[in-house]
């Protein structure tokens, strides 16, 4: 269970200070995936580093099954928005992968193995000996995958992780994303500024505000499990769905024979979270 | 291999033999040149081949054909360079990355190191003289303080210029201080710090010829100061053509192990551009 309460979060000094994020409450179950939408700047990245621990809130906590963050938590998994830039262009693809087993696992063999296994869940099992730069922006956006999944996280954060590939090459991750929870179980958090994306791959949807980044809405995605690219888009729902999501971005108002309870910024709607969506 | 790797070394090894087809030439012409003025002063590369055989390589093969002459002052100024680079590097490379990691700090001395790097050191010689007298401590002090800078100021450089994606990240992984430092701020910074590794080899040189010239009792500029002396113009000559060979000889070793060590840099930039 990720715990978000009441999380503001300044940048600058006290004299110039820009709100980011001001009052964000939100309650993640275990093996949830939830996404978040928002317009570009309203500090979605600033969301996910303060959960991921990398970034000290201004008020308000984070607490991770009990446990309040006040430093990068054990077994987190963080997939960053710019992946050519956070893959360590010195390092094999087998070497990145295993990178963040220094910390947990005694011995290369023991952690090439691991890094090997990853490669293989995310459909790269060939390419461990080669370079990130020797890589297609699609395979280097799998490598950061198997790298934020080697250490087993229960926690998986990411942050536009689709952002700069193709479209084709989009889908196709987005349903590694959702075969690898439907396995894992793992809890995820996905920012991304695309309404398909985020309607398709959540059981949740979280709109914010632009900057200072607030919850607008919490929606439920209630669309049946195991999800397909075609058939899953053509449900009505998807449509309602992606429609209303839309809208909340915009800022313009909710259609009228909407069952939903209409958010506010002070109470948000709340949808009720699908019960364990990995055991299915 | 392929064929464009084929074709990839034919190219290389043309240019290669075209390089030394230019140098060829260039001391062919020389040496027609010289032969026909028979200057004193500018004497022909077969006499200035024949004094360097003379002077260092005749030597018995026990000592690998090294003369007591080569032993005795070729040796001592190789040691002097590589010694004052070793004491570079291994001062300059920490400091460099403690200091390019510390902006605050950074910013607080960047008036000393200003202006510690514009001091012409040569013109310091003589201050390392009274130090500590003639011999290789004088010499090599001489050689540190003229490349310590170029090296440490492209450290911090490297060292501050570290993409703070490759830091999060690392931090996101719970990477520990020891572990950011070795295996992302280091070869992060490496090929600055091979740029400045450059450019203090390049100086070194300079240096240890010129401490040797002004005071030693050995070496390849005190060789230089009694031929000077002397009026020995082929050994001067001589002695000018071995500083060419061994400023190229050490340039290419430190070039081969940046090869190797950077082979992922250079990769990287090809594939990006
Ligand atoms: N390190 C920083 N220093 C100052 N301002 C920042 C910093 N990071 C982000 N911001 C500002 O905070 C706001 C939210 O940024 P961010 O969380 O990156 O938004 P998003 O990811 O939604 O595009 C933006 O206005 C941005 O300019
Ligand atoms: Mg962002």
């Amino acid at each position: 269970m990720l715990e978000v309460t009441d999380l503001t979060r300044a940048y600058g000094t006290a004299g110039s200070a820009h709100l980011a994020l001001k009052d964000v409450s939100l309650r993640v179950a275990d093996g949830e995936l939830v996404s978040i939408v928002g317009p570009s700047g309203c500090g979605k990245s600033t969301l996910l580093r303060c959960v991921a621990g990398l970034l000290p809130p201004t008020s308000g906590q984070v607490v991770l099954n009990g446990t309040p963050v006040t430093r990068v938590p054990g077994r987190l998994g963080v997939v960053f928005q710019d992946y050519s830039r956070s893959l360590y262009p010195w390092l094999s693809v087998r070497d990145n992968v295993a990178l963040p087993l220094r910390r947990t696992m005694r011995g290369r063999p023991a952690r090439r193995q691991a890094a090997a296994a990853s490669l293989a869940a995310v459909g790269l099992t060939d390419a461990g000996h080669r370079y990130p730069w020797q890589l297609s922006g699609g395979m280097q956006q799998r490598v950061a995958i198997a790298r934020a999944l080697a250490c087993d996280p229960v926690l998986l954060l990411m942050d536009e992780p689709f952002g700069s590939v193709d479209a084709q090459t989009r889908e196709d991750l987005e349903d590694l994303i959702l075969r690898v929870r439907a396995e894992r179980g793992i809890t995820i958090l996905l920012v991304t500024h695309d309404i398909d994306e985020s309607v398709y791959v959540g059981d949740r949807v979280i709109v914010l505000t632009p900057g200072p980044g607030q919850i607008r809405a919490d929606l439920a995605a209630p669309l049946p499990q195991p999800r397909d690219q075609i058939t899953t888009k053509e449900l009505p729902e998807f449509v309602h769905l992606r429609s209303e999501v839309s809208r909340l971005v915009r800022g313009k108002p909710l259609a009228p024979s909407d069952d939903t309870p209409a958010p506010s910024d002070d109470t948000p709607a709340r949808a009720a979270a699908p019960a364990k969506p990995g055991a299915s | 291999m392929n064929v464009r790797d084929l074709a990839v070394s034919a190219a290389r090894r043309l240019r290669w033999a075209r390089q030394w087809l230019v140098l060829a030439t260039a001391v062919g012409l020389w040496q027609l040149w010289a032969e026909s003025r028979k200057s004193a002063f500018f004497p022909p590369p077969s006499a200035i081949g024949s004094r360097m055989h003379q002077l260092w390589f005749s030597g018995p093969a026990s000592h690998l054909f090294l003369t007591s002459n080569a032993t005795g002052n070729i040796l001592p100024s190789l040691e002097r360079i590589l010694l004052g680079l070793g004491i570079v590097i291994v001062v300059g490379v920490p400091l460099g990355i403690a200091l390019g990691r510390s902006p605050a700090v950074t910013a607080f001395l960047d008036p000393l190191l200003q202006f510690g790097r514009s001091i012409p050191v040569v013109t310091a010689a003589p201050v390392f003289i009274a130090l500590f007298k003639i011999g290789t401590q004088m010499e090599v002090a001489t050689i540190v303080a003229g490349t310590i800078w170029p090296l440490l100021l492209n450290t911090i450089d490297g060292a501050a210029s570290v993409d703070p994606v490759q830091i999060q990240t690392a931090r996101a992984f719970r990477l520990s201080g020891w572990q950011r430092l070795t295996t992302v701020i280091l070869p992060s910074a490496m090929p600055k710090i091979f740029a400045g590794l450059r450019l203090a080899l390049s100086v070194s040189l300079i240096l240890m010829v010129f401490s040797e010239l002004i005071g030693s009792s050995n070496g390849i500029g005190y060789e230089m100061t009694n031929a000077s002396n002397a009026f020995d113009l082929p050994t001067l000559w001589a002695v000018l053509v071995l500083l060419g060979i061994l400023g190229y000889v050490l340039n290419a070793i430190l070039y081969g192990i940046e090869n190797v060590a950077l082979a992922w840099h250079r990769g990287a930039r090809q594939h990006t551009s």
